[in-house]
């Protein structure tokens, strides 16, 4: 059987500008570069035309290769920026590649978000037309879907009220129902699921579930690891542009959340996404079991301990009256916890980078299951030194959080905690 | 599924499919259309009558300015009549000039989130202007009703020159909101080219009162001709068409459109990573 989608030596360059934080350019710079250039050359008429050290080439992708068969459900994952998006940007003809070339049998369909097009004005009747229509569907065929997509929005009551006075989550489920409606041979889904409530996300991926069985290929970028493995059957994790590792789904995300584990040590002193003064950098993190062995990932209620490690360029560098943060962002991109020696009042007059590191102690870990990033902050009498996003993740398994020999329900709830039940007598 | 195509896409290579696309998505098109004007008239209090009091009063002031104070002849038509014949194709001209030109900037989330082919959302800018024309038009019928000026058969003609004024509209609307995703300086240009073209276009004049050897020069402005087009087949009588003039306007605006579709497809390919 020939692939549905097939990919081959695809590569996308961006040109970085450093000059203006825009994208576009005006038109002032650029009669001014090559009013500079031509009396340059007037100056110098041998010299070798120099390069222009504003702009920096970046690679979002690069040498993509892949076969997608028909009915296939796929699951792209990576870290953000590691070019997902652009792919999907690319599969759906939002923008060009490169290099290289795709072919793609059928309609295709992409969802890069919900509810694109949408006027706040408008009704939601008028709406859907105006929404389906942009995602390439026919008015007659709007017409035969309407009322199965007002049913799955759930939304009769408001048909006729401006969209601008929908609460997010009726706004969320009208966009998705167009779009789940759309009948495409090839569905291409980015992150949408991320929004809506609980109920509503089971329905979404219910009428993936059921999209998918009717023969049609699934594409789905994800940061939601458990929706992944449970609505793909095939993986392709991208890191840094690059196809890194393709096959089950489940395997994949093994590897991916291994490798984000892994390359926390490793690369945290390179990373080159980070603001402050860079006096001093964060050069790693460690998760620490209660053995101290660095561990990749770790269980709902153990004693843990996150080591976070300084360098500096300075030698025997001491900063003063440091504060240290670590932000706890979960799968969905959640603050869940927030951690600082300010918050517990422990403040130290100084740390000597080159010597000392920090633990932050946790004993029983209240995190529920999932995956977690962290964000690293490192500040000195209110100037930032050091800020990372998603400097590192880490896994928690489930866990007898309890001691009870019993796992707490997956999937109830967002935090543990100590708590006990008594039976008082007499009461009623 | 046995009536799939197959569909290519190759670095530096544009759509093979590209006006079957635009034929598919002929009906985006007018929904595009029909969202600006319900939008319009669900956001203004006046609504439609906005469409009808804006070239009106325009006309007003014109006549008053360039009849009254000026003194300039009009060949015998009512100078209201005279000038509305004129500014009915100047402001579909100028509305959807800057209507188009802005329009992929004001829909830039749908450019970055979902394709179509681009041409849709100026071509339907130029469609919204188009509807305010027919509205204006009822103007102009009221006008000559009132003065009781009839046309003769010149009046079948007008089509034509609506056909022109479209193709004015659309090819300087194509160049300007390509040019506008990539320099956003133009954005600056727009009401600029728009206030200066109502004062070099005969708009409150008739281009009779050029002087004879200036105006093959003055019809290098291609409105000259659509809007000498106009006053041609609505006015009737003795109003004359300087041909040659004409025939030049009306290779621009050729040359402005083919132009004009020829850069909007070549650079639309990279609207999503600019704008």
């Amino acid at each position: 059987m020939t692939p549905v989608i097939s990919v081959q030596n695809l590569g996308k360059k961006y040109i970085l500008s450093h000059q203006s934080p825009e994208r576009y350019t005006a038109l002032r710079d650029v009669i001014a570069n090559g009013a500079k250039r031509t009396l340059k050359k007037f100056r110098h008429p041998f010299a070798a035309p120099e390069n222009d050290e504003a702009h920096e080439e970046f690679w979002a992708l690069k040498d993509i290769n892949f076969d997608i068969q028909q009915g296939d459900r796929v699951g792209i994952i990576g870290r953000n920026g590691a070019g997902k998006s652009t792919l999907l940007k690319i599969l759906s003809r939002i923008t060009e590649p490169t290099v290289g070339q795709i072919s793609i049998k059928g309609r295709v369909a992409s969802l890069l978000e919900v509810g694109t097009g949408f006027h706040p004005e408008l009704s939601g009747r008028e709406n859907i037309y105006l929404n389906g229509a942009i995602l390439g569907m026919r008015k007659a065929e709007i017409i035969r879907k309407f009322d199965e997509i007002v049913d799955f929005a759930e939304v009769e009551k408001f048909l006729d009220t401006p969209v601008k006075r929908y609460s997010s989550g009726m706004y969320v489920r009208l966009a998705f129902a167009v779009a789940a409606h759309l009948d495409p041979e090839i569905l291409i889904v980015d992150e949408v699921l991320a929004v809506g409530d609980a109920q509503f996300q089971k329905k979404c991926l219910g009428k993936m579930e059921e999209v998918s069985q009717e023969g049609r290929t699934i594409l789905f970028v994800s940061h939601n690891m458990a929706a992944v493995t449970k609505l793909c059957e095939r993986g392709m994790y991208l890191s840094s542009g690059m196809l890194s590792s393709t096959g089950e789904a489940e395997n994949v995300v093994k590897t991916y959340l291994q490798d984000s584990a892994r390359k926390a040590d490793i690369q945290l002193s390179e990373r080159k996404d980070r603001q402050g003064s860079g006096l001093a950098k964060f050069s790693s993190v460690n998760i620490l079991d209660s053995t101290q062995r660095t561990t990749e990932s770790v269980m709902c209620g153990q004693d843990i301990t996150i080591r976070i490690k300084l360098s500096s360029q300075t030698k025997g560098l001491t900063i003063k009256n440091p504060i240290i943060a670590i932000g706890i962002d979960d799968s969905k991109g959640l603050r869940v916890w927030h951690l600082s020696n300010e918050s517990t009042g422990q403040y130290f007059s100084g740390i000597d980078v080159s010597n000392e590191c920090l633990d932050f102690r946790i004993p029983k870990l209240p995190l529920v299951s999932g995956t977690y990033t962290m964000v690293l902050f490192l500040a000195s009498n209110n100037t930032i030194i050091d800020w990372i996003q998603d400097a590192a993740s880490f896994n928690v398994e489930q866990g007898d959080f309890y001691g009870t020999g019993k796992l707490p329900p997956p999937g109830q709830g967002c935090f543990l905690a100590d708590y006990s039940v008594r039976m008082i007598a007499g009461h009623a | 599924m046995t009536h799939q195509h197959t569909l290519l896409i190759k670095a530096g290579q544009t759509e093979r499919h590209y006006w079957k696309d635009l034929w598919r998505y002929r009906e985006l098109f007018f929904f595009l259309a029909w969202r600006d004007i319900l939008v319009r008239y669900k956001q203004t209090a006046i609504g439609i009558a906005w469409a009808l009091l804006r070239p009106f009063l325009t006309m007003v002031v014109f006549t008053l300015v360039f009849s009254k104070l000026a003194k300039l002849p009009s060949d015998g038509v009512p100078y209201p009549i005279l000038v509305f014949a004129a500014l009915l194709p100047w402001q579909f001209f100028s509305n959807a000039f800057t209507e188009a030109g802005n329009s992929l900037i004001s829909n830039a989330n749908m450019i970055s989130k979902v394709y179509f082919p681009r041409l849709v959302i100026p071509a339907s800018a130029v469609i919204v202007s188009f509807v305010d024309f027919l509205l204006s038009g009822i103007i102009l019928v009221g006008l000559m009703l009132w003065y009781g000026f009839y046309p003769n058969w010149r009046i079948l003609t007008l089509p034509l020159f609506i056909f022109i004024a479209f193709a004015a509209a659309m090819g300087s609307g194509l160049w300007i909101a390509a040019l506008n995703v990539k320099y956003r300086d133009f954005r600056y240009i727009i009401p600029f080219v728009v206030q200066l073209g109502l004062y070099v276009s005969p708009v409150g004049f008739s281009s009779a009162i050029v002087p004879q050897q200036w105006r093959l020069l003055y019809s290098l402005n291609p409105m000259v001709g659509v809007i000498d087009g106009f006053r041609w087949a609505i006015l009737g009588g003795n109003t004359q068409l300087y041909w040659d003039g004409f025939i030049l306007s009306s290779s621009l605006i050729l040359l402005l459109l083919i132009t004009g579709i020829f850069y909007f497809r070549k650079t639309e390919r990279r609207f999503a990573d600019l704008i």
